[in-house]
Parts: structure tokens; C-alpha cells; sequence
């Protein structure tokens, strides 16, 4: 609307002065003839060329006067010559006494003194260009008029609505800092940048809702965990004090670090998972050959594995790029052949590790697995929450929380820690993105 | 914590403190005073000579004059922070070596101290043994030239270029990791090396495997070291780490 506005306003200048312009060079060159003339051949040299040019109806308009400013020749009748400045532009309208000419049109003229105070005004009916001029202001008042009616009222409209929904997104937030978690700010369904807003709002809240949910449950967890050993390290501590015996007192106190050891081994599990679902390492990733860490963690834990009785296998080639870093990728599988040794012992009273990877459509899939017990059906999410250990687990040492950093580690590298039957016993896969 | 003399039993830091026999003088630059009071009481009973300044920009300025063998920088620090009075130190020339003690783990703050030209670095909480272990092994590899091509510890000798090993003369095969585990223990000849330090300079990992996997590997070395000689080469030091004779 706005452009229509300027386009008008521009046609307006543009035209209407340029025919304005035209006009005045009409009437300048035949005021400039008349005064030669009238230089040559005085009165009676410029009265008949005024006279031939009024014997018919045309656009021009002439008045010669006397010093007095009575008329002596020309169609103009009414000027009031005296009252009008010397040598300059004026408008006047045509008045039924003149002659061959439209009353009440619109007329441009130049009025001249002549020598010996002669009086002459060459003018110029222009009233086609006021009309035309009228029309494009017309027009030009009327779109203006319109476009800010329209404006003002969508726009009113709009912002009544857009304000009206602003305020409904104020108020869920107040709410939601009041206490109330669970809600959610409205959306309109036009799917408009406030819709669009309000979308990601959600989507921030959800995710504040479950690390908030995970925080309850670890902390309830934490103290939890944490009360156990503390308690029977006061105990220990208490019975040292009480009693006189240096090597006991001793013992003690070498339990107690050790105790102290395993705790402190808990929260660095702890911050090493909450640093993982920060994912502010996710930065630092980069494309690795996953076939190296096997081959290294493999290495590792082989000899581990032989006093044990037991055999890791490699099955894997190189090749299996992803993007990761070589340190997180070595500390999930340590964890994992970690419980494969822990809890994969088989029948027999061997354990036998598999470690294999390969490529599977655009994943790379790299898996542990033994013989053992594995974990029942309904326990395969479970196990993955932090502190979650299994009954039959208790007895050996651990606090649950090794799977939990595994599958944070498989989070944090745009993939999933998935826990298998290998009938027997367990298979816990990691599927990562090929980067290859 | 502090390990006491003249005790029978086995202590957690065992003999820490009385393998090296030279002292070193160590400088201190840690704020928290408990902790410094801790490291600094830790290190004279070890019989070294410690200085301490407890912010960066007093720090700098002791650790400018060159006198130390050793310096042990807080990452953290009021005034100015560790990593930049390393940083300075290492632009005016001086190469003393630097443990830097962190209360960040992870391995990107790691690298960032390293870069910024710290020798070593140490997560905190850590047991004042591994610390130990750490400052004397960085007091010690000055004296290493890294060039050498052939390293020795008593009668066992290690060729770097050829990758063999002979003790006493007599050839030891050894696996390739086997090789690179014995060059680091045979590099800190007659200090400590804890299970830690072996992880991140023959493994290169910064995180602890829950289970003890290190010590397999050490005794099977071992099996392989002293098998037919009478006089054990490569030590237990019971709660604290492993050494290797060096005489
Ligand atoms: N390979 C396996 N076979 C059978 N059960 C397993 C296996 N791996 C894990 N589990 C079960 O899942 C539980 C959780 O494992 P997770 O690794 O998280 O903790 P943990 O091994 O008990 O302790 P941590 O890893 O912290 O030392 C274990 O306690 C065990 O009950
Ligand atoms: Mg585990």
C-alpha cells in the first residue's frame, strides 16, 4: 500500500511540474516576442498580434492595458491589472466576462510592464493540469487515507491478539515459577514464530523436568549410598578411639582411606555422568577409528582376563569410524568388559568375552558380550539409571553406576547403549553414528 | 596421612619417601592453606626442602628466580591464575618441571594444562603417595637424557633402537606394551611409579578402570624380569606403586 503511495506522490512531481514547466516556457517566449515587438512598433505593434490571436477560443489568454489599467486589448476583461505585481507569476480564474475563453477555468500568467507604463499579461488556460493535478491527489489523499486505515486496524487487530498471547506466555511462566512444573506454555496451532517460541519454551522445560527428576532420584540415591559406608566408617573410627591397640588403631585407619577411596570414586562416576549429559564435550569429538580402541582396551584387560580363567576375543576390523574421543570410547568399554568379568562367568566357571564391531547401515556397532547370567527382560532399561544394581549383584564390588556412564557416553556421541540376550548371558551394544 | 619413620608395619605410602636419598627443593604455590600446610609437612618429612607462596603473582615472582627444582602449581589461584604463571615462565626460558594440582578432571582441562607447559598433571582429591610418586619423578627426569638410546637400571639394560632387553647379560623377550612398561619404570629407575602414572604414560588413559588391570601386567613383567636371578629387580611398594632397582 505504502509503495502505491510513493509511486503516486512520484508520477505527481514528476508530471504535473513538468507540464507546468512546459507552460511557462510557452508563455516566457511569448511574452519575451511581445515586449520586441512592442519595442519596435510601440502600442499599435503588439495590438494587432493580440487581437489576430483572440479572434478564436485558444489557451492563450492576453490583457494589454493602459498606465491607467484600463483594458485596451485582449480577451481578458476582469484582470484587475493594478492590483497584481509587476514582472512575476500569479494564478487567476477565468470569469464569464472574458472573452473566447472558459470561465472558471484555472489560468497561469506572467504580467509585464511595458515601457511608458503599459501593462501586459500573457496567461495560459491550464486548467486540463489542475484537473489532472486534482485527480492524482485525489487518488493519492485516498490511498494514503486507506492504507493507514487498513493498517491501523489489522495491525490493532494483530497486536491485540500477538500482545493477548505474550501475556498468556507471562503467566504460564509465573506459574511455572510459582511451583508448577507440569505446565506448559499455550500454543496456537498457526505455527507463527510465537507458536514457533513457545514450541522451543516446551521442549526447554521437558528437558529442565527430567534432569530435574534425574537430580531428586540421584540425590535420593546419593544419600542413600553414601550412608552406608559413611556409618560403618564412624563405627570403625569410634571402636579405634576406644580401644588402646596400635595395630588395630591402624588397621582402622587403612580401612577408612580405602572406604574413603570408593567414595570419592562414586562422585567422580557421579561428575563424570553429569559432566556427559552437560554435553559440553560433544565440541571436542573427533573422527576416530573405533577398531584402534578395541584393539588397546582389549589389550588391556586380556591378561586380567587369563587369571581369571577366562579369553577376550577381538572380532572386528579397521575401519569403523565415528566421532568420538578415543578416551570416552576406552572408558565405556573398559566399563563394560568390567562387568563382562565381573558377571559374565559361565557355567563352566570360564569367562568368555567377545568384543566385536562392525558396520551395520549407518551405524557402527561395537558389542560386549559373555556367557553369564545376563540381565532378566524387564530389568534391560533399569539397569542403565543410576545405583540400579541387581540382587544377585551385592556381592560384588561396585555401585551401579558403570552402565549409567556407559549409555551417557553413547548419549553424548549421538547414539544408544542397547542391552541384549546372548543366550546365554548378556550383550550390551553400542550403536554410534558411521562417520566414515 | 604423613608416612612415620622407623614403623614396622607397611604404612600407605610404604617407603615412599626413602628411596630417593637426594632431596629437591620444591616450591609450593597453592592458596589453600590447609592443603598447602598438608603438601609442605608431606614433603620435609620426605626430606625436601619446600617453599610455599599462596597466590599467583608471589608465586611467579619466587618461581622467576629459579632457584627450585621442582614447582607444584595450583590450577587455580587468586591474583593470577596457574595456567598463566606457567605459561610466563615457560616464555622467559626457564624449564624447571611443573606438576600442576586440579580440582578439574576432565580431559580437555588436561590437555589445556599441558599446552600451557605443565609437566604432569594431578586431579585432585589425590593421596599425598601420588602425589609423591609424581613430584620426584619430575624432580628425577632432568637427569634422563631423552636421546639416549640405551637406558640402564642394576644389571638390566634396554635398547631403544633395537627395542631389546638383556639382564645380566642375557636376553628377555618382551611384547611390545611389555617393552614400553618396563622403558617408563626403567626411566623413573629408584622412584616410585604408581598405577596411575603407569595408566596415562604406557596406556595413555586419564580414568580409572574400577578393576585393577595394571597389576597384571606388572607381574607378569615381572615373571618375566626376574625369573632365574635371586635378587628381585622390580619392587611392590605396598600401597603406593611399583620401582625399579636402580642400582
Ligand atoms: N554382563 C553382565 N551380566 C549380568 N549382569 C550384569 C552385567 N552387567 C551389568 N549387570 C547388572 O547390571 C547392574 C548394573 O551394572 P553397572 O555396571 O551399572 O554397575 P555395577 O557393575 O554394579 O557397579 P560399577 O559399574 O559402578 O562398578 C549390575 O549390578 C549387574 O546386576
Ligand atoms: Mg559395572
Amino acid at each position: 500500500m505504502a509503495s502505491i503511495v510513493v509511486i503516486l506522490s512520484y508520477v505527481y512531481y514528476d508530471t504535473i511540474s513538468l507540464l507546468e514547466q512546459q507552460d511557462q516556457e510557452t508563455i516566457r517566449a511569448d511574452v519575451l516576442g511581445l515586449t520586441d515587438q512592442y519595442r519596435v512598433g510601440g502600442v499599435a505593434g503588439i495590438l494587432e498580434t493580440i487581437e489576430r490571436r483572440n479572434a478564436q477560443k485558444g489557451e492563450m489568454l492576453y490583457m494589454l492595458a493602459d498606465p491607467s489599467g484600463s483594458h485596451i486589448a485582449g480577451n481578458l476583461v476582469s484582470l484587475p491589472i493594478n492590483s497584481i505585481p509587476d514582472d512575476s507569476w500569479f494564478d487567476f480564474k477565468i470569469k464569464s466576462a472574458d472573452k473566447n475563453a472558459t470561465a472558471d477555468h484555472t489560468a497561469h500568467g506572467y504580467n509585464v510592464q511595458l515601457p511608458d507604463g503599459y501593462q501586459l499579461v500573457v496567461a495560459r488556460d491550464v486548467e486540463d493540469i489542475r484537473v489532472f493535478r486534482d485527480r492524482i491527489l485525489y487518488s493519492l489523499y485516498w490511498g494514503l487515507g486507506f492504507a493507514v486505515v487498513i493498517g491501523l486496524g489489522v495491525g490493532t487487530a494483530f497486536s491485540r491478539s500477538f500482545l493477548r498471547r505474550v501475556d498468556s506466555i507471562t503467566n504460564t511462566s509465573q506459574k511455572i515459577m510459582n511451583g508448577n512444573l507440569s505446565d506448559r506454555m499455550p500454543i496456537s496451532g498457526s505455527g507463527d514464530e510465537l507458536d514457533r517460541l513457545a514450541h522451543s519454551l516446551n521442549d526447554m522445560l521437558n528437558k529442565i523436568e527430567l534432569l530435574m527428576q534425574g537430580m531428586r532420584e540421584v540425590s535420593g540415591n546419593v544419600a542413600h549410598d553414601l550412608k552406608t559406608p559413611l556409618t560403618r566408617m564412624r563405627a570403625r573410627l569410634e571402636d579405634a578411639l576406644r580401644g588402646e591397640d596400635k595395630v588395630a588403631q591402624r588397621h582402622a585407619l587403612e580401612q577408612n582411606v580405602h572406604d574413603c577411596d570408593n567414595l570419592l570414586a562414586t562422585f567422580n562416576a557421579l561428575l563424570s555422568i553429569t559432566q556427559l549429559e552437560a554435553g559440553q564435550q560433544r565440541t571436542s569429538l573427533e573422527n576416530l577409528d573405533a577398531y584402534a580402541t578395541l584393539a588397546d582396551v582389549v589389550e588391556l584387560y586380556e591378561p586380567l582376563a587369563e587369571e581369571n580363567h577366562g579369553t577376550i576375543q577381538l572380532r572386528a576390523q579397521p575401519g569403523l569410524i565415528i566421532k568420538a574421543k578415543r578416551e570416552l570410547m576406552a572408558q565405556a568399554l573398559t566399563n563394560l568388559l568390567d562387568n563382562a568379568l565381573k558377571y559374565g562367568a559361565s557355567k563352566d566357571g570360564g569367562t568368555h568375552i567377545i568384543v566385536s564391531g562392525r558396520i551395520e547401515q549407518s551405524n557402527t556397532v561395537i558389542s560386549v558380550s559373555d556367557q553369564g547370567t545376563g540381565i532378566p527382560e524387564k530389568d534391560r532399561t533399569r539397569v542403565l539409571d543410576r545405583f540400579v544394581r541387581l540382587d544377585e549383584s551385592r556381592t560384588k564390588p561396585g555401585n551401579g553406576l558403570g552402565l549409567s556412564l556407559v549409555s551417557s557416553i553413547a548419549t553424548l556421541l549421538g547414539g544408544k547403549l542397547i542391552i541384549r540376550d546372548n543366550n546365554p548371558g548378556l550383550k550390551a551394544e553400542l550403536h554410534l553414528p558411521y562417520a566414515g | 596421612m604423613q608416612p612415620q619413620k622407623n614403623e614396622t608395619n607397611a604404612d600407605l605410602t610404604g617407603d615412599v619417601w626413602a628411596g630417593t636419598g637426594n632431596y629437591m627443593r620444591i616450591l609450593i604455590i597453592e592458596d589453600d592453606k590447609d592443603a598447602a600446610s598438608w603438601l609442605m609437612k608431606g614433603l620435609k618429612e620426605s626430606g625436601h626442602i619446600v617453599d610455599l607462596a599462596s597466590d599467583g603473582e608471589l608465586g611467579f615472582a619466587v618461581a622467576n628466580e629459579g632457584r627450585h627444582d621442582v614447582l607444584i602449581v595450583d590450577r587455580m589461584l587468586p591474583k593470577v591464575d596457574g595456567l598463566t604463571i606457567i605459561s610466563q615462565l615457560r616464555s622467559n626460558g626457564h624449564k624447571t618441571p611443573i606438576l600442576i594440582l586440579s580440582a578439574l578432571s576432565d580431559v580437555d582441562e588436561r590437555v589445556k594444562g599441558l599446552r600451557a607447559g605443565g609437566d604432569d598433571y594431578l586431579a585432585k582429591p589425590y593421596s599425598f603417595s601420588e602425589l609423591l610418586a609424581r613430584v620426584e619423578g619430575l624432580g628425577a627426569r632432568k637427569l634422563l637424557d631423552p636421546k639416549d638410546a640405551k637406558l640402564k637400571a642394576a644389571d638390566l639394560e634396554l635398547d631403544l633402537l633395537t627395542r631389546t632387553v638383556t639382564r645380566d647379560g642375557k636376553p628377555i623377550v618382551l611384547q611390545p606394551r611389555e617393552f614400553k612398561l618396563l622403558e617408563y619404570l626403567v626411566r623413573n629407575a629408584g622412584h616410585i611409579v604408581t598405577r596411575t602414572m603407569l595408566l596415562e604414560n604406557v596406556w595413555d588413559y586419564h580414568f580409572d578402570p574400577q578393576t585393577n588391570v595394571i597389576d597384571v601386567h606388572v607381574s607378569r613383567l615381572r615373571g618375566k624380569l626376574d625369573k632365574g636371578f635371586a635378587e628381585p629387580l622390580l619392587q611392590t611398594v605396598r600401597g603406593a606403586g611399583y620401582m625399579i632397582r636402580a642400582r
